[in-house]
């Protein structure tokens, strides 16, 4: 019998101990790796989404609620612009694309964008790929026409042909129902980006909704760009920040994203910690039980000791024990990461329209299963140490 | 040349007002080749003391224990772990088998830290102490005299030079003890191992032609020293 047939033998005789032990190890291992893995994603998955726009113009305010409004459908718009506005940026020489949304309506809390068809046609939202639609036809700009994004019509659960009502405000409120009614055309599919779970109608037909100020039927919430090159950046953020105090231009998309990780940093330094610390008690909890089952088979060791083994002998026994139990946890773990992955990433699909893949190699799970079948490794080690200094004669009772 | 040779052993040990207790003084004792020898004496007279000194699980203070060439009281902790290993079975008045092991495994377990564990040999070990049918049993499904037949097994099974043996009945009945007696001698005789026995069980002692006092032969028991 070598060394890991009798550490697999002392795992088996402490069942329940070795089960419980190896769990605790699993729920902290996968929490530490989920947390880790959910705050690289995120970040690199977020900065890297901006729809296929270099920037944002809107009203005069925050350039992260702008990003977030236009680009991510999430918080209130800025505030709105008007024609002009539209028409002077879309001249302007340093920008290639400009294209206008205007927000302010839903479907059972399911944004309703209107916009202009070329969003579709001619933006590829990643390098390579533009908005394709999984079933029916655009929408015609002049009609009231809708197509929506994957995600909202799976939960809305509308296909083409469908027709429905929009509700004012970007809550939804059944109270504030609009008369107009508006068919389905075309499902898009899915893209993984914030568009998955917009209503897109065209721009006109939010512009003038029943209820909305007619004197603001040529406004925009705001208007996505695309620039000739990446540096024209500059021309537009002196004309519209620095010189100007009515607009305010959101760029680059990227770095204002990142910036809100950086304020929200110290979050994911608590979650970080607090994971960190769970690993730690699930350690120790490695040496606690081990150190407690110290006591009923220090006869064992004894017995093992008379039949010739070494004192390293047995101290190597134990910390391979401690180590087996770190990697039987670490491989559970697995699965309690994969699981929390998965509840996390549905979350954040759900409200961002998102998807972060699940499956993506993240260096955690190199760097978190090693550390912590070392870290059980040490725990075992104070066991072991308790091992390798016990008596054998003591414990080959009794003495005649 | 004998193969067993004790020469001046003394072991005392620190009692716990501080005093320093001298439990082992033998001045000289000898056992030939395959010789099987009873050594009498009466419970806390320094037996398993004696008995750990020359399998080197306790190490001496003074003296020699020649087994065959080598010293066990000049050797090293790791060194006596090995000589016991390769040279030495020891039968326990408790069998101390392992309860989270079959008796197949106890006994391979024995050649393991000899560096030869071989399933076959075994086998066969278990086989002439009549468990063959009982490889894969625990100690807990089998009776008193089958567990302490296991533990002869595992004694016997690297074909030790010499075989230490601890009050090997003291927990059996009548019966069972006579047979567990009967085998030891007999394995001992087939692999002609010398047997080296210690008891207070006058039945089992009647059964040696060489009975040795160990009051007599620990000056320490003499003493009044020996626990």
């Amino acid at each position: 019998m070598n060394l890991f047939q009798i550490v697999l033998r002392n795992l088996r005789q402490h069942l329940l101990s070795t089960i419980i032990t190896a769990l605790s190890i699993a729920l902290a291992g996968g929490l530490l790796m989920s947390i880790w893995s959910v705050k690289q994603q995120s970040e690199q998955t977020f900065t890297r989404v901006n729809s296929g726009f270099d920037a944002v113009l809107g009203a005069r305010g925050s350039k992260l609620q702008l990003v977030l409004n236009s680009i991510f459908h999430l918080e209130a718009s800025t505030g709105n612009l008007n024609q002009t506005d539209y028409d002077y940026i879309r001249r302007h020489p340093t920008v290639k694309r400009a294209i206008p949304i205007a927000v302010g309506d839903n479907l059972k809390g399911y944004r309703i964008v209107g916009t202009v068809p070329e969003l579709f046609t001619d933006i590829e939202y990643a390098p390579h790929h533009t908005y394709t639609l999984r079933e029916g036809k655009l929408f015609d700009p002049t009609k009231k026409e809708a197509v929506l994004g994957e995600f909202a019509a799976h939960q809305l659960q509308l296909n083409v042909g469908d027709t429905f009502h929009p509700f004012h405000g970007l809550a939804y409120d059944p109270r504030n129902q609009h008369p107009e009614t508006y068919i389905v055309t075309g499902i898009l599919k899915a893209s993984n980006t914030p568009a998955d779970k917009v209503i897109w109608i065209p721009l006109h037909g939010l512009q003038t909704m029943g209820g909305h100020d007619p004197k603001a039927a040529n406004d925009i919430s705001a208007i996505l760009i695309q620039l000739r090159s990446p540096t024209s950046g500059f021309v537009l953020d002196l004309l519209y920040n620095k010189q100007g105090n009515r607009l305010t231009f959101a760029w680059p998309i990227g770095a204002i994203i990142s910036d809100l990780f950086g304020k929200i940093g110290w979050f994911d330094k608590v979650l970080t910690l607090i994971a960190y610390l769970v690993a730690l008690v699930s350690a120790a909890g490695v040496l606690v039980a081990i150190y407690n089952s110290m006591a009923a088979r220090s006869r064992d060791i004894a017995i093992l000791r008379s039949l010739g083994a070494h004192r390293r002998t047995i101290l190597g026994t134990i910390v391979l024990e401690a180590a087996t139990i770190g990697a039987l946890g670490m491989i559970l773990a697995f699965i309690f990461y994969f699981g929390i992955l998965s509840l996390v990433s549905a979350i954040i699909r759900s409200q961002t329209g998102v998807m972060l893949n699940i499956f993506s190699f993240d260096f955690v799970m190199i760097w978190a299963p090693t550390t912590m079948i070392a870290l059980c490794a040490l725990g075992g080690l104070v066991p072991a140490l308790k091992a390798y200094r016990a008596d054998i004669a003591s414990n080959l009772a009794p003495v005649s | 040349m004998s193969l067993l040779a004790i020469q001046s052993l003394k072991k005392s040990f620190v009692t716990p007002t501080g005093e320093k207790k001298v439990i082992v003084d033998i001045p000289h004792f000898l056992l030939e080749h395959a010789e099987q020898r009873a050594l009498r004496g009466e419970s806390g007279s320094g037996k398993t003391t004696f008995l750990h000194l020359i399998a080197g699980i306790l190490a001496a203070d003074e003296g020699s224990i020649l087994i065959g060439q080598t010293d066990m009281a000049r050797l090293s902790e790791s060194e006596r772990d090995r000589q016991r290993a390769l040279s030495l079975g020891y039968i326990f008045q408790t069998f101390n088998l392992l309860q989270g092991y079959t008796c197949l495994e106890n006994v391979l377990l024995g050649m393991s830290f000899a560096g030869k564990a071989d399933k076959k040999r075994a086998s066969e070990v278990l086989d002439r102490v009549g468990l063959s049918h009982r490889l894969n049993h625990y100690p807990r499904q089998l009776s008193t005299g089958q567990q302490q037949r296991v533990a002869i097994a595992r004694a016997l099974v690297n074909k030790p030079r010499l075989i230490l043996a601890d009050e090997p009945t003291g927990n059996l009945d009548p019966a069972t003890s006579r047979e567990a007696l009967r085998l030891i001698r007999e394995t001992c005789s087939e692999t002609k191992a010398a047997l080296l026995l210690v008891s207070h069980d006058s039945q089992v002692l009647s059964t040696f032609e060489g009975v040795q006092d160990f009051s007599l032969l620990n000056k320490a028991s003499n003493e009044g020293g020996a626990k």
